[in-house]
């Protein structure tokens, strides 16, 4: 019985992935049909909506991936420093308190960091740089950044704490320190599941919608500058689903091939990310 | 051949786990470059006692040491609060119930203990890492895949292994605990063979549970019951001639 719904679940978990894979593809291919591959891989500019459209997703991408490393730049050390300190450093009453904060953190709804970072982060960023636009991926990125560290964190505290103890012991009577403990021998036994961790955290970047829309500009710019106002995937397809487009036009197309070179960008780095863990796994 | 200098000299020493009392006032002398081993029933405080000479419960909140145990020749109290416990490890190894390697190469684990300790001479460290390996009767199976995993070793191996690691900083004592509680007789026969070899330059304190164990591999043997010292012997005197009724019993297994 329980078997036959964990089964179940787990097919509906398949059948909707396969679905939104379907759908993708199938609301995707008029888009191809029209835009030939090579330009759409290679033009430098994004301009569906306009008189003489052009369908360049490099602008988009460009964008997508200025933010997510930016967020990462923030979110992998801060997540990993927390992590290492929750799990080794902090008493058990600190690590009861500050947990479910990092959790409620995350369920903090994304649209309200969107105006965060619009209202306080670039404001204060322009103070220090000069000149910086009100919409920047500079601070779109490190609000997702900021967003995504409880992620961060939370998964790889729990893939120190799955460290034996007896492994920590085998270090410690060796006359090694806590810090080096944590940093010799906690870390690379949880090496995969921090990558797990991470992984995770630039998924959540990569597809990350609201701060980007709210932050960082709409206007598709092919730039690798985070100071610069750009578009990105995820801001393009709510932009233009919020719009009034008829559903035939190429332009609703777009958002289409748009949304599967997300999926295949999110897709290659959890390939990626899995042959890294798999590369470094220990069992104990 | 049963008098030697003594190594460490334990006196009153109790201890706390709380408000717990696991040891009660115990006295004994270790011999220098012996084997001593402790015996006693489940519960009754052998790890308690032997992870009090390598501060090991320092680690663990809200215990606390009594008495001392005075470790020679420099005459330093090991469990003195003014005795920074780090230094103790660094002279005192210690080898686990199960076999505990870390998840790293068989080199860098044996190479652990002086990375710790700052060493940074490739040269010196390859040489160390041998000898200890040598030394702990790996090196002829390991030699030719030092850059692999320690995990994916032996049991036996592993705990070898952990020998080694615990052997490349020259410590003084060696504590052992039930180290081949987990392992197959043929694993044990090996490790039981390393101890006694090392009895030549290290002080060994070992708990186990197999009678014919402290036997084999021990000059001296201390029973323990309920948290005190029972009775502390040459191990040939202790194992035919026990002084104590409680000692007999437990080691003619008419205990419990
Ligand atoms: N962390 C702890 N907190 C509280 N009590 C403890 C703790 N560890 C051990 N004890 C208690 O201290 C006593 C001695 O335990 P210890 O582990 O030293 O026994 P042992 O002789 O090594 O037993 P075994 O042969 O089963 O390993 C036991 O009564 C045990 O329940
Ligand atoms: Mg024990």
């Amino acid at each position: 019985m329980i078997e036959a719904l964990l089964l179940l679940a787990g097919l509906v978990a398949v059948f909707t992935t396969l679905s939104i894979v379907w759908i993708l593809v199938t609301e995707a291919l008029p888009f191809f049909r029209r835009v030939p591959l090579g330009d759409f891989l290679t033009d430098t500019m994004w301009t569906p909506l306009f008189a003489e459209p052009r369908y360049g997703i490099l602008p988009l991408l460009a964008g997508t991936l200025v933010t997510t490393a930016v967020a990462l730049t923030v979110a992998i050390p801060a997540g990993t420093i927390i992590a290492i300190h929750l799990s080794e450093f902090a008493s058990r009453r600190l690590r009861e308190v500050v947990k479910p904060a990092l959790e409620m953190l995350g369920a903090v709804p994304t649209v309200v960091y969107g105006y965060f970072a619009l209202a306080i982060v670039t404001p204060f960023l322009q103070k220090l740089i000069p000149g910086l636009p009100g919409f920047n991926m500079l601070s779109a990125g490190l609000v997702i950044g900021i967003m995504i560290v409880p992620y961060v964190a939370s998964v790889s505290e729990d893939a120190m704490r799955a460290v034996p103890t007896h492994m920590r012991e085998g270090s410690y009577a060796m006359g090694a320190t806590r810090l080096q403990t944590a940093l010799r021998v906690v870390v690379p036994g949880a090496l995969s599941g921090m990558a797990a961790a991470y992984i995770l955290g630039i998924s959540r970047a990569v597809g990350e919608t609201m701060v980007v829309a709210v932050a960082a500009g709409l206007q598709p710019n092919l730039t690798w500058d985070p100071t610069e106002s750009a578009a990105t995937i995820t801001s393009f397809i709510v932009q233009v689903t919020l719009g009034d487009l008829p559903h035939d036009s190429i332009g609703y197309q777009s958002i289409f091939a748009a949304g599967l070179v997300l999926l295949i960008v999110t897709l290659a780095f959890n390939v990626a990310g899995f042959l890294l863990a798999r590369r470094f796994r220990e069992a104990y | 051949m049963l008098t030697s200098a003594v190594k460490a000299r334990v006196s009153g020493l109790g201890f706390w786990y709380g408000n717990v009392r696991a040891l009660h006032g115990l006295d004994m002398e270790i011999r220098d470059r012996k084997v001593t081993a402790l015996i006693g029933p489940s519960g009754c405080g052998k790890s308690t006692f032997l992870r009090c000479f390598n501060r090991m419960h320092d680690l663990t909140p809200h215990t606390r040491y009594e008495g001392s145990i005075r470790l020679y020749p420099d005459d330093i109290d090991l469990v003195a609060k003014a005795v920074d416990p780090i230094e103790v490890r660094m002279r005192i190894g210690m080898v686990f119930q199960k076999p505990n390697p870390f998840p790293k190469s068989i080199f860098e684990n044996v190479a652990y203990g002086l990375r710790v300790r700052g060493a940074r001479s490739r040269a010196l460290i390859e040489e160390q890492v041998e000898k200890a390996l040598r030394d702990a009767a790996l090196w002829d199976e390991v030699k030719d895949r030092l850059h692999g995993p320690g995990l994916s070793l032996s049991g036996g191996q592993q705990q070898r292994l952990c020998i080694a690691r615990a052997l490349a900083t020259d410590p003084e004592m060696l504590l052992f605990d039930e180290p081949t509680s987990a392992l197959d007789p043929i694993a044990t026969a090996r490790i039981e063979e390393l101890i006694t070899a090392l009895r030549e330059r290290v002080t060994v304190l070992i708990v186990t549970h197999n009678m014919q164990q402290a036997a084999r591999v021990s000059d001296f043997t201390a029973f323990m019951y309920l948290g005190e010292l029972v009775e502390f012997d040459a191990t040939s005197k202790l194992f035919t001639n026990p002084g104590r009724k409680a000692t007999e019993d437990y080691i003619t297994g008419r205990y419990g």
